[in-house]
Formats: structure tokens, C-alpha cells, sequence
């Protein structure tokens, strides 16, 4: 097949673009640590109650200026639902599921993971500055998926 | 409607010219369909916009989410499937001399099963026993009739491709070293593409359906959830080909051009249906479950696709431009001015693929990790995809009406409907500027997508999204006006246009052309090359959600 002179060069543009694209998100993922959530931890969807670190959700100190956030998601909110933490801390949500499928999305950040039954998830994030956060579901997850939000004040 | 519609084929069957009259109704009936499934999807979607904007309360018997499943099934399953088995039948009937008499029979079976499938899947969300949206992830269990309707559905698809390959195969046979003409060449792609896309979905059901019966106890949610997005995204890229096999043949033709060049439009099927099935896994770049390394593999295996489109926007606007210059267009952009903008056959393709251009963009831009991650299941995809579908899809859709509908029943386009026609597209258009628009700007602020009406307790970060939600209303009004012209002209073409003489438009190969070569018609290569393709996506992650599974979920019924 014979391409116009032109043509080459579109398709060496373009292949160019979607090439540093993939560059610029391997250099990012790899070396900057900035990988989407992608836990591959296991758990039993049926014992999340008895299994820790969920048997006893909360938000904790685990560092200097770190937290971790131990999070269940069910039908139609999340508990805990009062998070507080201070402002420039590294805040780490360990996330699970009790029943289908949830969307953990903190509004105007990055934020933004599936909580999926039978694993475990986690989205580390450092809020700069103070306010209060919308967090929200964001996959369907039943009659009263709208109303599935809460709050993270940062202060 | 049908009675009529048989009327008619009586007395035509007398005086058959070009257009076989057996074909012709098997088509007319899946666009009658088709048309009347927009119609009701169409009017789903004006609910649903005008409740997100906080406009309208839906009734507790018809909620917004039993809406939201009618609406997606319909129109992402139900309107395209139905298009494109009516318009690549008489695609392949013109160019191949006739569909064969058993292929004939296959497409009205695939018309059977499938509306078998679609009552089963309407009555169960009706009567709210299958509120589970288009994408049914488990462990949100529906009425197993649901999935069974599911069923009929794949199997009336499966056998509208094997009419497909039947008809071609034959074709082959009795016109022994002659290149498959073009569009049946797509059809063949766009229905083998359909076929490979749709098996890990089926998979999927088939294991959903026992378990919906109470037969097995738990389900693999993430194995469901991988094998729905093998499917999922492959769908979107079975319409798009469906829409590039007119912008490649029939556009030219209309413009009064030539065809690109043959062998380029053949490679670019190839790739299409090569590159695409692993695509839908970036769909779960936010998943659990999967490596970082996984998924930047896969990043790359989606950004493959647009690969053979950066060929067709070449393609198109070359033949533009060499169209135009054949008429004497001068200057860097003087074609433009040569083109028929007055005409809807031509107008409303054009705009679907300029909408292309921002489509195509923000597709590759959400692939990539970082961006997905701020987008990922917020009004911005459903924008992207309004404008995809919506927009790219569905307009060309349209625009093919404007013509295959008059040759079918030997009408003819009047000047009146070609204005009403115009005015349809831009209405349209401008209905998805607001809507797709509204979507994209306010989902990057974080509005969630497949919500309700919801303030979150008049959060004010939710508040300030009101103002973009209501132009969302405001699009999603214009796109009802849209639909209601659409229907309107569809059955006005059907049945009211003057007799006359339409044609199908079949774009030439340019006189020093060279020979399309014989290896684009390899088959059985793309299908060994797609396989291994779709092995090296999915092989590893399937494996290990079925090897490494945790402990499965029970049903839930959450609504
Ligand atoms: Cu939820």
C-alpha cells in the first residue's frame, strides 16, 4: 500500500502524540508514584465486619503528618462519615465494600477510585488546603445512590 | 404500520427495479423499529435530563433509575443493533446482486430473537425487577429474565452475523478471485468485530443467570465486571464502524467524488477489528484488582485505536479537499466553499465527523491514567460519550436515512423534506453543544454521572454545578424536538415522499487507482491476529480473577 507523502507525516504526528501520551503517563505511573488506585488486596465480602482493619473504621494517626482513613462503603453511605484531618497531612483511605459496587470520589480533587466487593482499595491524597470536602458515590449502587455522601473537613 | 407497509411491497413487487423487494422490507422493518425504539428512548432521555437539572420529579412506579436502564438498553442496545443489521443487509443486498434467500431468512430470525429479548429485558425493568442500569454489574442481582432477554438478544446479533458471513462467503464462491466489494467488506468487519466483542459478555451472563435463579450462591464481581467491558467499549467501536463505512463510501459519492483509495479503507477494517476488543479495559483504570503495570499495557493497547481514525480523518478530508479542487477550488481552504452545506445527506454526516475531532481528543486524553483518574464515572464521560455516539454515531445515522429509506421505496428526497432535514440537524447539533458541553464542563468539576437529582444536602460545592445542569435540561429539550423531526421524516420517507427515483451511493475507485491486493482479504489471518491480540489484553487479568478469585459476592437488590 503506497501513503501519500502527507499522510506519512499526519500518521508520524499522530502516532507521535498518542507515543509521549504514553510516555508522560509511564514516567508519571513509574517513576513519580502517581499510578491510579490499583490494590490488589483480597477480602471476604461477606465478613468485613469481623476482618481487620474494618472491624473498626476510623480515622488514625499512623505518622508524622499521616493518616489513614479505614473506610466501609454500603448501600447509601460510608462510614465513618465525620473525617477530620489537618491541612498538608498525607491522608490514605483504606477502602472496602459490604454489599455491590460503590464509587469513592472526593469533588474538585483527584480523588476518584472504584470500591469493589471482595477487595480492598486505597487512594492516598494530601489536602493543602483547609475547607470542607464533598466526598461522593459515583457508580450507581441502588434506590438511593444520590443521597450517598459525606463530608471531609479539612482544618 | 406493517400492513401498510406489506400494501406496498404488493404492488412494487410487479415492477422491481434495481432494488430486490424481499430485501427492501426486511430492512424497512428493522429501520421502522428502530425509529420507534428512538422515539421511546429519546423520551426517556428528556426525563431523565430534565429531573437531573432538578426540573421534574419522576413517580416512584417509573423512577429515574428504572428510566436510566430503559433509556441505555434501548438506545445503546436495542436503536444501533436494529440500524445496523437493516442497513448492512441492504448494503450487502445492493452490492453483492440480492441477499441469498437463506441469509434472508437469518436477518428475520435475528429480528425474532432479538425482539423476543427486548420484551423480556422492557417488561422486566417496567415492573422494577431489573433496575440495574445498561452495564448490570453484579452483585446487584435483576430478575433473571432479564439476563435471559439478555440472551435473545447476543443470539438474534450472532444470527444476523451469520447471515452476514453466509451471504459474503457465497458471494466469494461464485465470483472466484474478485475482491468483496467495499461496504460489504465493512459489513463483514463490523459484524466479525461485533462477534468477538460480544462473547465475553455473554460469558458473563451465562454465568449471572444461575445465579440469579438462587442456583449458585456468589458471583465473581470483578470477572463479571472485566467480561461486560470487553463488550462494553467494543460496542461503541461496532457503531462508529458502521459510521465510517458511509463516510468511506457513501459521503464521496454524494459530494460528487471519488473514493479515497480502496486498499487504505480495507486496512483501516483491519485494524479496527484487530485493535479493538481490549480496548474497553480502560474503562477500569480505578479498579482494584489490577496492576499499575496491567493497566499501563493497556493504556497503550486503547490508545492503539486511533491509529486506523487518524487514518480516516486524513482520508475524509483529502477527499474534500480533492473534490473541491476537481470543481475549481482555490487556495488553502477554498473547497470548503464547494461543498453541498445545503445538503442534509451530505450535512448531516460532515457534522458528525467534525464532532469527531473533539470526540476522538477527549477519548485519548481520558485514556491515560492521570486524566481518567479525574473524570472516571462523572458527567464528563457521559458527555464524551453523547458526543461520540450521540453525535458522531447517530448523525450519520441520520444522514443515511435521508437517502437509504427513498431508494428502499422508490421515493424521492423533496426539497422540503431536505430543509425540515437541515433544520433537524442543527437542532440536533445544537442540542448536543448544550447537553455534551454542559456534561463535559461540569463533570471535570466532579458531578457524578448515573445519579439523580441530588444537592447532597445543599452542598455548596453541589450547588454550583446547578447552573451547568440546567443547561444540560435545556440540550436534552432540543435533542426531544430532534428526535421527534427524526421520526417524523423517517416514516414521511417511508411511506408520504413522491414516487420517484433515489440511488444508492457508491463512491468510485479515481481512474489510475491502483489494485486493492489480495492479502486485505485474508481473513483468516485478522481473526488468528485479533485473537492473539485480545489473548495478550485479557488472558493474564481473566486468568487471575479466575485463579486468585476472593470469596464471591451473594445478590443484593439495592433499589
Ligand atoms: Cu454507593
Amino acid at each position: 500500500m503506497k501513503l501519500h507523502r502527507y499522510e506519512e507525516i499526519w500518521l508520524i504526528l499522530g502516532v507521535g502524540i498518542l507515543v509521549l501520551s504514553m510516555v508522560v503517563t509511564g514516567y508519571q505511573t513509574f517513576a513519580q508514584g502517581l499510578g491510579p488506585p490499583s490494590d490488589t488486596d483480597q477480602i471476604d465480602p461477606q465478613k468485613v465486619d469481623e476482618t481487620a482493619p474494618f472491624d473498626n473504621p476510623g480515622v488514625f494517626e499512623v505518622g508524622e503528618n499521616e493518616y489513614e482513613v479505614v473506610m466501609t462503603l454500603q448501600a447509601f453511605g460510608f462510614t465513618p462519615n465525620e473525617i477530620e484531618v489537618p491541612a498538608g497531612a498525607e491522608v490514605t483511605f483504606t477502602m472496602t465494600s459490604k454489599d455491590v459496587i460503590h464509587g469513592f470520589q472526593i469533588a474538585g480533587t483527584n480523588v476518584n477510585a472504584m470500591v469493589v466487593p471482595g477487595h480492598i482499595q486505597t487512594i492516598t491524597e494530601t489536602f493543602d488546603e483547609p475547607g470542607q470536602y464533598l466526598i461522593l458515590c459515583n457508580e450507581y449502587c441502588g434506590a438511593g445512590h444520590q443521597m450517598m455522601s459525606t463530608t471531609i473537613t479539612v482544618y | 404500520m406493517e400492513m401498510a407497509a406489506k400494501e406496498i411491497f404488493k404492488e412494487k413487487t410487479n415492477k422491481a427495479l434495481g432494488v430486490n423487494p424481499d430485501d427492501a422490507r426486511l430492512t424497512l422493518t428493522y429501520f421502522s423499529l428502530a425509529f420507534i425504539v428512538l422515539f421511546i428512548g429519546g423520551t426517556l432521555g428528556l426525563l431523565q435530563g430534565l429531573n437531573r437539572a432538578g426540573l421534574l420529579e419522576l413517580p416512584a412506579w417509573f423512577n429515574y433509575y428504572q428510566v436510566l436502564t430503559a433509556h441505555g438498553i434501548l438506545l445503546i442496545l436495542i436503536f444501533t443493533a436494529l440500524f445496523m443489521v437493516g442497513y448492512f443487509y441492504a448494503a450487502m443486498s445492493h452490492t453483492l446482486g440480492g441477499l441469498i434467500p437463506s441469509v434472508r431468512k437469518m436477518g428475520w430470525t435475528a429480528l425474532g430473537l432479538m425482539l423476543i429479548g427486548t420484551a423480556m429485558v422492557v417488561i422486566t425493568i417496567v415492573m422494577d425487577e431489573a433496575t440495574v442500569l445498561y452495564t448490570f454489574y453484579p452483585p446487584m442481582q435483576a430478575s433473571p429474565w432479564f439476563y435471559i432477554g439478555l440472551v435473545f438478544i447476543v443470539l438474534g446479533v450472532w444470527a444476523a452475523t451469520l447471515g452476514v458471513f453466509t451471504n459474503a462467503a457465497i458471494w466469494k464462491k461464485r465470483n472466484k478471485g474478485q475482491h468483496l466489494p467495499l461496504l460489504s467488506f465493512f459489513a463483514v468487519g463490523a459484524f466479525l468485530l461485533l462477534f468477538l466483542g460480544s462473547i465475553g459478555v455473554t460469558i458473563e451472563v451465562l454465568m449471572l443467570i444461575p445465579w440469579a435463579f438462587g442456583w449458585t450462591e456468589t458471583v465473581n464481581v470483578m470477572l463479571s465486571r472485566t467480561l461486560f467491558w470487553s463488550f462494553g467499549h467494543t460496542l461503541v467501536n461496532v457503531w462508529y464502524f458502521t459510521a465510517i463505512s458511509a463516510w468511506y463510501v457513501i459521503v464521496p459519492r454524494i459530494i460528487g467524488g471519488r473514493l479515497f483509495s480502496d486498499t487504505l479503507a480495507r486496512v483501516v477494517v483491519i485494524l479496527l477489528v484487530i485493535l479493538n476488543v481490549p480496548g474497553g479495559f480502560h474503562h477500569q483504570i480505578v479498579d482494584p484488582g489490577f496492576t499499575e503495570g496491567l493497566k499501563f499495557m493497556h493504556v497503550f493497547m486503547s490508545l492503539s485505536i486511533a491509529f486506523p481514525s487518524l487514518m480516516t480523518a486524513f482520508a475524509m478530508f483529502a477527499v474534500f479537499e480533492r473534490t473541491g479542487r476537481k470543481e475549481g477550488a482555490k487556495g488553502l481552504l477554498g473547497w470548503v466553499k464547494k461543498l453541498p452545506w445545503g445538503d442534509v445527506r451530505f450535512l448531516a454526516p460532515m457534522i458528525a465527523m467534525i464532532a469527531f475531532i473533539p470526540a476522538g481528543a477527549g477519548g485519548i486524553a481520558q485514556t491515560n491514567n492521570q486524566l481518567n483518574q479525574v473524570v472516571h464515572n462523572s458527567l464528563w464521560v457521559t458527555g464524551h460519550f453523547h458526543l461520540t455516539v450521540g453525535t458522531t454515531v447517530v448523525l450519520t445515522f441520520f444522514g443515511i436515512m435521508y437517502w437509504l429509506i427513498p431508494y428502499l421505496t422508490k421515493r424521492e428526497l423533496t426539497p422540503k423534506i431536505n430543509k425540515l432535514g437541515i433544520i433537524q440537524t442543527i437542532t440536533w447539533t445544537v442540542g448536543m453543544l448544550f447537553m455534551s458541553g454542559a456534561m463535559h464542563l461540569v463533570g471535570l468539576l466532579g458531578s457524578p454521572r448515573r445519579t439523580s437529582y441530588t444537592t447532597y444536602g445543599d452542598n455548596a460545592t453541589a450547588l454550583s454545578w446547578d447552573p451547568y445542569l440546567f443547561f444540560l435540561a435545556i440540550g436534552g429539550t432540543l435533542l426531544f424536538i430532534g428526535v421527534v423531526l427524526m421520526v417524523y421524516i423517517v416514516f414521511h420517507l417511508m411511506f408520504k415522499a413522491p414516487k420517484g427515483n433515489t440511488e444508492f451511493p457508491i463512491a468510485e475507485p479515481e481512474d489510475d487507482a491502483s489494485t486493492t491486493p489480495k492479502w486485505t482479504e485474508r481473513w483468516g489471518l485478522w481473526v488468528v491476529l485479533a485473537i492473539a491480540v485480545i489473548s495478550m489484553g485479557y488472558l493474564v487479568p481473566i486468568v487471575d480473577l479466575v485463579v486468585n478469585a476472593p470469596p464471591g459476592s451473594p445478590p443484593f437488590r439495592t433499589w
